[in-house]
């Protein structure tokens, strides 16, 4: 069951299609359209499909950890090591491979990562094959040092030569030059990978010490992005990643595009920036709707029915025969796939992996207040949460300005406190989504559209 | 072979650190403990809660400098904690009355605890961005050595010099003390006991009257002294940065559960049961082996098994092995 919410009634007959024509929901939604049109008018329509955009991003991450937490209730704080993760796909999916590093050391790096891997899958083997006792523990001390050494030496040179090879602009493998819509279901794959290691070793556990075990794994990918630069340069960034959409200056330069848009009698360096963001916007959209199509049916299926039953009562759907660590994994499994395509997505609209901007407050926090806001349990509920809570966590910081503007303006200029103030505008954010958390969790724990 | 500089040389740079940053990371430990042992969950604004105190630490520092007040030798800090800690105690029993209080009537699972704890995390690190900002402070201040390097090399003739510095002396003798009050406190007083028995059985404790309001409001108060210790304590070693301290939960999380939730004296086995192994496997050992091997030689390579970035990976590392093996802790956990 999910927290604190009532216990969800079996009896009732479960309304799959009235939902959508709730005449709340409904509002819901509009309200929040109303927002980002009310930006388009007020400020700028490039800035309204900015946050829309992201908004996008924001309500697909959202709709994975919904799956964990609100299908499941597993609480996975590492939101940000998956998003990081869907964004590394894009780097080793579109950008073109570097020959010359691949020569230098790529096939040694390839080798040491083969070398680590089999050290620890045989330990792992011996650990099992041999008998309880004290030789085992010693044995599995010996083959993990020694593997780690022979690692070492061999990644260590690989790494090396790579970084060597023109650092800077390239040092690193590159990747693999393919399409970058590709980067989508690879960063879903890689998610999943880095999920199944997590899971297979923190699930199970209890509650807290999952979320502990997510948080820092989170830490560690961007720790890894950071620092390994043979991978994705490192802090060094890798920038000017492949675009699914044509460049605002190609668009500028189209005769079709320029004598459309003077027959609509539009700015064309306006109208070629809106074009682009309204063709992500496109992109996005299309994804968002299989996703949330496949989590309704997922959620309306036997399998959703199954998890909703382990979720409420884990001894009882475990009597029933479900294995119930197993479906864990799976769905922790699905749910990181989810925000690691939202991960690539997001790196693919900002045409950089930038590894120093992953900051767990932003990527996993944030998250997890548009999935309470929303309504955990309900994939509707969330993709809400997703919009408003993005429009707010962008928009607080000028509201905040103006806030303090009004406060401050019997001040005189220069005082001290009006500096202080008008400065720390900016951390008014934060403020801001931790009351809205507390607020909701309090008044309203179900959400703004609760789980049917 | 040169015996006495390698055995210098890894008190310089592993030893003495490491148990300043882990009895930073005990006393940290500790409040998550105490917290987890009577409210029963995990408080995730725990690092905030640190810089929080600090902050308060480092306004009354300011203020006394301003007033001319000095502590001699010793860092201004510490007359101004007494006040950090204050603050911090009213500023954790409003949020309990405010926010905690509530579940704990509607007796909420652990989890709602936790994720309320995550707005109180944003909402703590926004009030402590808002006062002093997202840079790095310093506010260390008196005599920066007890012992320098150089003053070390002069005394004993070595070529490796063993620099002790003040924060870290305080830091040690400071943990002590806290640690000694703790456990005096939990073991010897009526308050402390009735906690402890709180913690071990919740019906029973209520059966035999006491009053778990009191025993939250105490273990708040004790909470507040010990995290705004170790985020002084901390600040002054090293520095205060508000990001910094929030990714501290993660090692003082592991020290915690390392050591065996809810059990105090294994959060500080663990606290420095992961400092030493941070410290230990980011260093750079190639100068200690050195010494040790014949004149004038050096190993090739830094004999370092991991870079400095990936000290998170340790105490995680760590977390994995004995959450796979030991789920329970070093200590048996969930008894305080």
């Amino acid at each position: 069951m999910n927290p604190s919410a009532a216990p969800s009634t079996p009896a009732s007959t479960p309304a799959r299609t009235s939902q959508r024509f709730d005449p709340k929901i409904l509002m819901l939604f509009g309200f929040v359209a109303m927002l980002y049109v009310g930006t388009g008018f007020v400020q700028s329509w490039n800035t309204a499909l900015t946050i829309f955009n992201m908004g996008l991003v924001g309500s697909i991450m959202a709709l994975g950890v919904n799956m964990q937490w609100g299908y499941a209730g597993l609480f996975n704080v590492g939101v940000m090591g998956f998003v990081a993760l869907g964004g590394l796909a894009t780097v080793l999916v579109s950008v073109e491979p570097v020959p010359e590093a691949w020569s230098a050391g790529g096939l040694r790096t390839m080798l040491g990562l083969v070398l680590g891997a089999l050290t620890i899958v045989g330990a792992i083997l011996l650990w099992n094959a041999m008998p309880k006792g004290r030789l085992r523990g010693l044995v599995m001390f010996v083959v993990l040092v020694a593997g780690f050494t022979v690692f070492r030496r061999v990644f260590d040179g690989g790494t090396a030569a790579i970084e060597a090879i023109d650092p800077a602009s390239t040092g690193f493998l590159g990747g693999l030059g393919l399409p970058i819509l590709l980067a989508w279901p690879v960063g879903g794959l890689l998610a999943a990978g880095g999920a199944w290691i997590i899971g297979k070793t923190a699930l199970g556990l209890r509650s807290d010490y999952l979320a502990i075990a997510t948080l820092g794994i989170a830490e560690i990918i961007i720790a890894v992005l950071k620092n390994e630069d043979w991978l994705a340069r490192g802090v060094k960034n890798v920038t000017g990643i492949a675009r699914p959409v044509p460049y605002e200056i190609d668009l500028q330069a189209n005769e079709g595009f320029l004598n459309l848009v003077t027959n609509i009698g539009a700015d064309p360096i306006t109208a070629s920036t809106i074009t682009v963001k309204l063709l992500y916007a496109a992109l996005f959209i299309v994804v968002l709707g299989i996703l949330i199509w496949l989590s309704e049916k997922a959620w309306n299926s036997p399998w959703g029915r199954m998890m909703r039953a382990i979720r409420d009562n884990e001894v009882s759907a475990s009597a029933m025969g479900k294995d119930v660590k197993k479906r864990h994994l799976q769905i922790f499994i699905l749910g990181s796939a989810v925000c690691g395509i939202a991960g690539a997505m997001m790196t693919t609209l900002d045409a950089q992996l930038v590894p120093g901007t992953y900051q767990p407050l932003r990527f996993t926090f944030l998250i997890w207040v548009m999935v309470i806001v929303g309504g955990s349990g309900n994939n509707w509920g969330a993709v809400l949460g997703g919009f408003l809570i993005w429009w707010l966590w962008v928009q607080v910081e000028p509201l905040g300005l103006l806030l303090m503007q009004g406060l401050t303006a019997s001040m005189a200029d220069g005082f001290w406190l009006r500096e202080h103030l008008l400065d720390s505008a900016a951390h008014m954010r934060l403020l801001t989504m931790g009351m809205i958390l507390l607020l909701v969790l309090r008044f309203s724990p179900r959400g703004l559209i609760p789980e049917r | 072979m040169d015996f006495l500089n390698a055995i210098v040389a890894l008190m310089n740079f592993v030893i003495v650190p490491a148990t300043a940053y882990g009895a930073q990371l005990a006393l940290g430990a500790l409040g998550v403990t105490l917290i987890y042992g009577i409210l029963r969950f995990s408080n995730f604004a725990h690092g905030d809660t640190m810089a929080f105190g600090t902050m308060v630490t480092i306004f009354g520092t300011w203020g006394l400098q301003s007033m001319g007040v000095s502590f001699g030798p010793l860092p201004t800090a510490l007359l101004a904690l007494p006040l950090g800690i204050a603050v911090t105690a009213l500023l954790m029993i409003g949020t309990d009355r405010l926010v905690y209080r509530f579940y704990r009537k509607q007796r909420a699972k652990s989890v709602i605890f936790v994720i309320a704890s995550l707005g109180v995390m944003f909402i703590m690190n926004g009030i402590v961005r808002f006062f002093i900002g997202v840079d790095d402070q310093r506010f260390s201040d008196g005599e920066r050595f007890i012992i320098s390097a150089r003053t070390f090399r002069e005394l004993t003739g070595l070529d490796e010099g063993l620099a002790f510095r003040t924060t870290q002396g305080i830091t040690i003798v400071v943990a002590i003390v806290a640690m000694i009050l703790l456990f005096w406190f939990l073991n010897r007083t009526r308050t402390g006991k009735s906690m402890r028995a709180f913690s071990d059985n919740e019906d029973l404790a209520l059966l035999s009257g006491i009053n778990p309001e009191r025993a939250v409001l105490i273990t708040w108060i004790i909470v507040a002294a010990l995290t705004t210790t170790a985020g002084v304590l901390y600040g002054l070693d090293k520095s205060f940065k508000p990001f910094t301290y929030f990714q501290l939960l993660l090692p003082i999380f592991a020290a915690a559960i390392v050591g065996g939730l809810g059990n105090p004296l294994g959060a500080i086995l663990g606290g420095f049961l992961i400092a030493f192994s941070e410290v230990g496997v980011t260093y750079a050992f190639r100068k200690v082996v050195g010494y040790l091997g014949p004149a004038d030689w050096q190993p090739e390579g830094l004999l370092q098994l991991l870079s400095t970035d990936y000290k998170f990976a340790v105490s995680f590392g760590i977390l994995i092995i004995v959450l796979l093996f030991r789920p329970t802790g070093i200590m048996k956990g969930k008894l305080l």
